[in-house]
């Protein structure tokens, strides 16, 4: 089995986060692997090892995919470091300012360039990303693709002939089971599993293991005409949405902080205050 | 260009027994409202409208509602996948050739909007907190302007969509809505929709009950949550959310000890109300990615260091467990002495 587990590279949320040019600046130094595709990573391990014949799980791989500027390697690593047995990062300035298509367009080429050494069977993702929570990159390479769309995963199943997914689909208001062949596209929630921690040896290995760089050039044969976006999709160029101007928020008011003597009588009367002074009981 | 043509949802949140729609529900409303503001406004729906939703969308100013009929052949548990709902949206767009698609926020509806955005080759903007028409001055074209939080609130963004349709989906609580100034009485036409062979097979589909004596989480004015720092114990957090009319909610810590079923944050929830009360909630990433939106924040805590306390328009600096019981106390005087006044 061959699975392609897409890593984003997001800002650390304890650093400060900026814009430049009306983008997200991400810096080698401020950057993390997204928290929930260490459930993505984790996730597809756990399919592999699903497998009931060793001969299988012997040549099955789990390929890290990255689309992100230099400091995105740490997020390839990241995977390296849980189990993923080969890492790549898509970049380019040709990239740069991608919108959900041109994004989309990017990681289908860079899955069906994959696919020609030999099918790719699944791509997890994680359902979304702290920095910008758009959540609908999964669903957009499943229609790309033309694969079934398995998103939002509490629980992901690989049926006993290895051929099917069986998901728990958890969104707003709704638990849906639903189940696909293979290849799908799956994303997961921080509930689908509890991700293994790194351990020394893979943790070694993965200083010494390269990140394959992909630039277009890699991956410009493999862009499709298709609904969802092609190659006219990619970068500032060719975003359908474009932004005007980004800034920072008018800071909130000086935090009025009171501090209750024990009985919550204090605290009481500050809180009853602060509501009627703001018409809100 | 002539009146802008909008599209809009109606069952944003299907009801589990069905094909009715009886009501129209905040968020669409939320959405009817921003829509009238760029130009005349449809809505679409899977469910036959009764008599009062139609009052209801009448009074919004909603020109036609368009019934979507899908093939019979279709399994009825396809008809509620991403795949059906974006078809419907996509051929209901064209039929009246819709300038502006909109959609509510949640992960199931920016899907949807997602995969009408790619049938339809439009752009597309999630979680947008306000829309205007733009730019017609040079060469006369209208674009569609969006404003947006990005990380966590700390930045705003201005968008605009190129693409004729737009796609938007739009953050629960932006607008507050209004009944049209000139009501309309609403037709509804049948669409037949046919949507691409489903890829995925639902084996199962529930939709969890709501508390209906109190407010949904998504479309509260008020919330009152939980975290860690009330011990899992929610009596006093309900206590607080009847004495202010709020909803409840919790940490994703507090769901997964099991003490709650629906957390705010970033793989949960997000909520945008006038009032958000955190009682013993430190402020990790991933539950303040939810509150993002949201106007005046109370904290209770009794970490002065904890994140949340930044946030806060006031944070209070004590014992969740004294603090609680003490505020509803107050709470209800107060409010005993404003309905005697």
């Amino acid at each position: 089995m061959r699975i392609v587990v897409l890593l984003k590279y997001v800002p650390d949320l304890t650093s400060e986060r900026r814009f430049a040019d009306g983008r997200a600046v991400r810096e080698a130094a401020e950057g993390v692997l997204n928290e929930i595709d260490e459930n993505a990573v984790e996730a597809a391990l756990q399919l592999i090892e699903a497998l009931p014949d060793e001969a299988d799980r012997q040549a099955s791989e789990v390929i890290a995919v990255t689309m992100a500027p230099e400091g995105g390697d740490l997020a390839v690593k990241k995977a390296f470091q849980l189990g993923a047995g080969r890492g790549i990062r898509l970049a380019d300035e040709a990239l740069v300012g991608s919108d959900y298509f041109g994004t989309t367009a990017a990681l289908a080429a860079t899955i069906r360039r994959l696919g020609e050494d030999a099918p790719i069977d699944a791509v997890i993702a994680g359902m979304t990303a702290l920095d910008g929570l758009g959540s609908v990159v999964p669903a957009l390479l499943a229609e790309e693709l033309g694969w079934p769309q398995l998103t939002h995963a509490t629980a992901v199943e690989l049926s006993a002939d290895a051929l099917a997914l069986t998901i728990t689909r958890e969104t707003d208001d709704v638990v849906a089971r639903l189940s696909a062949p293979l290849p799908a596209v799956v994303s997961v929630s921080d509930a689908a599993n509890t991700p293994r921690l790194a351990n020394f040896k893979l943790i070694m290995a993965a200083r010494k293991q390269p990140v394959e760089q992909w630039t277009v050039a890699d991956i410009e044969p493999f862009f499709e005409e298709s609904a969802v976006a092609g190659a006219d999709c990619l970068g500032v160029a060719g975003a359908r949405a474009s932004i005007v101007e980004t800034a920072q928020r008018p800071p909130r008011p000086d935090v009025n902080v009171v501090k209750d003597a024990g009985d919550g009588q204090v605290a009481a009367a500050a809180i009853v205050d602060y509501l009627k002074g703001h018409d809100l009981v | 260009m002539s009146t802008p043509a909008v599209l809009v949802q109606l069952d944003s949140t299907p009801s589990p027994d069905g094909p009715r729609v009886d009501a129209v529900r905040p968020v669409t409303a939320e959405l009817i409202t921003l829509g009238r503001t760029l130009g005349h406004v449809d809505v679409f729906t899977m469910g036959s409208p009764s008599v009062e939703a139609l009052a209801a969308l009448g009074a919004l100013g909603v020109r036609t509602v368009h019934q979507a009929q899908l093939p019979t052949s279709l399994p009825v548990d396809a008809h509620r996948t991403t795949n059906s709902i974006a078809a419907i949206a996509v051929t209901v767009a064209q039929r009246i050739h819709a300038d502006v698609l909109l959609c509510p926020t949640g992960f199931a509806a920016k899907e949807i909007a997602a995969v009408a955005a790619a049938r339809l080759g439009a752009g597309l903007v999630t979680d947008a907190t306000s829309l205007t028409w733009a730019g017609g001055e040079g060469d006369g074209k209208k674009v569609l302007r969006a404003t947006k939080h990005s990380f966590g609130g700390a930045w705003n963004g201005t968008v605009d969509i190129i693409t004729d349709p737009a796609v938007v989906t739009v953050a629960s609580g932006a607008v507050t809505v209004e009944p049209a100034a000139t009501p309309t009485h609403p037709e509804v036409e049948a669409v037949i929709v046919d949507p691409p062979a489903p890829k995925v097979t639902v084996l199962s589909r529930e939709v969890k009950p709501r508390a209906s004596d109190r407010p949904s989480l998504e479309e509260a004015a008020a919330v009152v949550a939980g975290g860690r720092g009330t011990g899992g114990d929610f009596t006093d957090v309900y206590a607080l959310a009847d004495a202010l009319d709020a909803a409840v909610g919790a940490t994703r810590d507090i769901v997964h000890d099991g003490h709650f079923d629906r957390f705010i944050g970033q793989t949960g929830v997000t909520i945008a109300p006038a009032l958000y009360v955190a009682a013993g909630i430190s402020g990790a990433p991933h539950h303040v990615a939810g509150i993002q939106g949201a106007g005046h924040i109370i904290s209770i805590v009794n970490d002065p260091e904890a994140p949340i306390v930044e946030l806060s328009n006031l944070a209070v600096l004590g014992d969740v467990a004294a603090v609680l019981p003490a505020t509803v106390a107050a709470v209800t005087e107060a409010k005993k002495a404003a309905g005697s006044a």
